[in-house]
């Protein structure tokens, strides 16, 4: 079986997210940036595919700015076999992103497109199934557990009433979840080893596909500050401050 | 155990800040126009270069001019100028600035450039990757591998994955040894496999003992209306007291960012004095308050730095590598710069080497390699500016600095001093007085907005750090903290610690004990340099742990 892992470049979960002063966006501009985390978990599940050997090629693309090459390292080093690297400086949104991969996918013609549910830069959790939709193949999203059948998947997926377990023939999407697995710890040696690795440069301009952002993005601002906690003494006084909050046990008061 | 995997390279070097790059580069750049090719590793502990470099920084381009001479046209990131200049005196509610005139020219940041020298050592990593250097960032070096004959052949990083009782784990993955003609030790101020290497060699043993500061910097977004790029003022006094080195500084920095800082020196006395509440203080000194106000802090972090200068530099080289940068301690006290000395002692120690490995030598001692690296420029930068530190902690701030003032004058017109060279009397851990005989400080509460406590503090730093692995901060003797800390001197550690790592906890029946928050650690080194009983050891964690700094 043939993977395809794409992964995302984002701004690195450890950081505090700072809207940027102006109010165009979130800073990103001297931020240190990782691999998106889920998608780090899709390529630690390949890889675990591929030393059982039910995988026997592991590609990752990247789409995004040069410096993507970094993610696409990382991922070589927790082992992948070969990276692409699909380059935009533009801001790409799911759309664009799942239309790039249909593309990618008619080239590399992998059996399984393995992917985080979302990235947790814009948590849009859409390009799994747009890219399904494109290319007409099955999804299954949330994967807990995914355990190769011949030529089909059985996915143990996160369902808002419980687990659900779905097959799905081959060539499939999956997305995957926080429970699948724990990544590795990349070694020395494998970071070494990923440096002689291939890793192909495309230009996201020459796959005449639509890129433009359908979205206009009007304003970004942070949160209002949490105010500040205060103890209470009883439960009564606790219902008395809840009631004094505006739209607090307002089906009570009904 | 799992074996470990081993490569052999002709150098390594450790830590990939201003010294280690710049070595790193210089030893390529000797091997390309010797033809001779040379393998060469930088380790670094941090998840990405420059993520624990943490400087003020006012930066002295010298070094960078004669590393990378086209630093401009290759858009290294120093772009502000310093434009004006100001030295000045707090007192608690007042500023004096001293008279421009009167200050001997070494004080003037002219021709200087206000950067984040991690900003710097990201872009020299570059520079070094270019050139064929492999830069590991997320691997710490953790152990010198030295042989029979006393040698030291290479370095291994650290293991990953053990738990917090050194068990192996499911993820567990072993460190890697490698081999190398030759070791350089740029782990920075009190690095950990320096401190090994200076006291299996006593590389110390005809240097004054070293002396540290600790710098505390925060970056704020100001109002525009407050803000003057490229203005610089260095502030002494308030809220210190005469006796207790030490001062802060404000770089105006581009895009309405305002660095902020201060530094206490390591040799105080007082063992409830806390670095960090001296700098929340001094941001409400009047001035402070009247540039912060409106603005937002967006950084924080914390390191110590090597202020010893001249008398304190041990000796260089030892069988198989050398120390280099603030792992010796190359600072210029009054001018508060150590990176272009730091640039400066890396490419000085490359060229020694490069020489060494072009005759095929390796693991072997550089002959006279410490005269070598402190001459020159080295030495013009250092020796003049020996007796600053001395002349302050004799006399105290304000007449220290006078008579530094008189020192470097004397010394700039008729290359004489009348200090001779003064002597360090005492390492920082040997200055405390008993907490009995000493005041006990009453901080004021931090208000949120203008300053701000530690947990809120280290929250800006950015850590990473699994909790599941082996407390780092090792204590020789666990019992020492409670047993004779607290009892003499109050345990200053949870004082002096500027990320809140440990605590003094009573349980129920009142009965105290010693708490360590790895977690929280900023990889300052504070702890290891201040600590009276010498007792807790900084060792690396799991590489890539510790504070994510951008732009520091």
């Amino acid at each position: 079986m043939k993977i395809l892992v794409p992964v995302k470049r984002v701004v690195d979960h450890k950081v505090n997210v700072r809207v940027r002063a102006d109010g165009s966006g979130v800073e990103t501009g001297n931020v240190k940036m990782s691999m998106n985390p889920f998608d780090e978990i899709a390529v630690e599940e390949a890889v675990r595919m591929r030393e059982a050997g039910t995988c026997d090629e592991l590609v990752v693309v990247s789409i995004g700015p040069k410096q993507a090459e970094d993610t696409l390292r990382t991922a070589l080093a927790l082992g992948a076999d070969k990276a692409i690297l699909i380059e935009s400086d533009e801001r790409v949104e799911p759309l664009a992103v799942a239309k790039l991969l249909k593309e990618l996918a008619a080239r590399e013609a992998p059996d399984l497109v393995l992917l985080g549910k979302q990235a947790i830069d814009d948590d849009a959790a859409q390009t799994g199934p747009m890219l399904s939709a494109l290319l007409d193949w099955p999804i299954s999203s949330f994967a807990a557990k995914i355990e190769a059948k011949d030529d089909a998947l059985e996915v143990i997926e996160e369902a808002d009433n419980g687990r659900e377990v779905v097959t799905l023939p081959l060539p499939a999407i999956v997305t995957v979840d926080l429970q699948l697995n724990q990544p590795r710890n990349v070694s020395l040696p494998s970071v070494i080893k990923a440096k002689q690795k291939p890793l192909e440069r495309l230009a996201a301009a020459d796959f005449g596909v639509d890129l433009a952002p359908r979205l206009e993005i009007l304003a970004t601002r942070a949160p209002d500050p949490r105010p500040e906690g205060k103890r209470v003494g009883s439960v009564d006084e606790l219902l008395a401050a809840l009631r004094s909050h505006a739209g607090l046990l307002e089906g009570e008061a009904r | 155990m799992a074996d470990r995997e081993s490569m052999q390279v002709d150098v390594v070097v450790v830590g990939a800040g201003p010294a280690g790059l710049s070595a790193a580069i210089r030893l390529k750049q000797n091997a390309l126009k010797s033809g001779n090719d040379v393998s060469i590793v930088v380790l670094e502990k941090a998840a990405e270069i420059g993520g624990h470099i943490l400087s003020g920084a006012v930066i002295d381009p010298v070094g960078l001019n004669e590393l990378v001479p086209d630093w401009q046209q290759k858009g290294a990131p120093l772009a502000t100028q310093v434009t004006s200049d100001r030295f000045r005196y707090f007192t608690s509610s007042r500023a004096f600035d001293f008279p421009t005139p009167l200050l001997p020219k070494l004080f003037s940041n002219h021709g200087c450039y206000i950067a984040s020298l991690g900003d710097l050592c990201r872009w020299l990593g570059d520079e070094a990757e270019a050139l064929g250097v492999d830069v590991f960032p997320g691997f710490a070096a953790t152990e010198l591998l030295v042989d029979d004959m006393n040698v030291v052949k290479g370095v291994v990083t650290g293991d990953m994955g053990r738990d917090r009782n050194g068990e192996e784990t499911s993820g567990f993955t072993p460190g890697m040894e490698l081999h190398a003609r030759y070791t350089l030790i740029a782990e920075g101020a009190r690095g950990s496999l320096a401190k090994k290497a200076i006291a299996r060699y006593r590389l110390d043993r005809e240097a004054d003992p070293q002396k540290f500061g600790l710098g505390i910097k925060e970056i704020w977004q100001v109002a525009p209306e407050n803000h003057r790029e490229g203005h610089v003022e260095h502030i002494l006094g308030w809220p210190l007291d005469d006796a207790t080195g030490g001062g802060g500084f404000v770089y105006h920095a581009a895009g309405n960012q305002v660095i902020v800082g201060h530094v206490t020196h390591l040799n105080y006395t007082n063992p409830h004095l806390s670095p960090f509440d001296e700098f929340q203080r001094f941001k409400t000194h009047p001035e402070m308050r009247k540039l912060l106000e409106g603005g937002q802090r967006i950084a924080f972090g914390a390191r110590a730095m090597t202020s010893g200068g001249w008398q304190s530099v041990p000796e260089l080289a030892f069988p198989g590598g050398a120390l280099i940068g603030c792992s010796a301690g190359f600072m210029n006290l009054p001018r508060i710069k150590g990176s272009h000395t730091a640039i400066l002692s890396g490419m000085r120690t490359a060229d020694l080497f490069s020489a060494a490995l072009l005759d095929g030598r390796g693991n072997d001692v550089i002959e006279d390699a410490k005269n070598k690296v402190l001459a020159g420029a080295l030495h013009d930068e250092l020796h003049p500016v020996r007796n600053a530190k001395p002349l302050l902690s004799s006399f105290g701030t304000i007449a220290g600095t006078v008579l530094t003032g008189i020192d470097l004058w004397l010394q700039q017109l008729l290359k004489f001093s009348p200090f001779g060279t003064m002597h360090h009397k005492h390492a920082d851990n040997d200055t405390l007085h008993l907490a009995r005989n000493s005041t006990e400080i009453l901080y004021p509460k931090p208000d949120g907005v203008l300053t701000f406590d530690r947990a809120s503090s280290v929250y800006l730093a950015n850590i990473g750090h699994d909790e599941n692995q082996p407390v780092h901060l090792k204590l020789a003797d666990a019992s020492v903290p409670i047993r004779h800390n607290l009892p003499q001197y109050d345990e200053p550690a949870r004082f002096y610690c500027p990320a809140g790592v440990y605590e003094v906890v009573k349980d129920a029946s009142g009965m105290p004990s010693f708490r360590i928050n790895a977690a929280n650690c900023v990889h300052c080194k504070t702890c290891d340099i201040k600590d009276p009983a010498q007792n807790i050891t900084w060792t690396p964690p799991e590489g890539g742990s510790g504070p994510n700094y951008r732009g520091m």
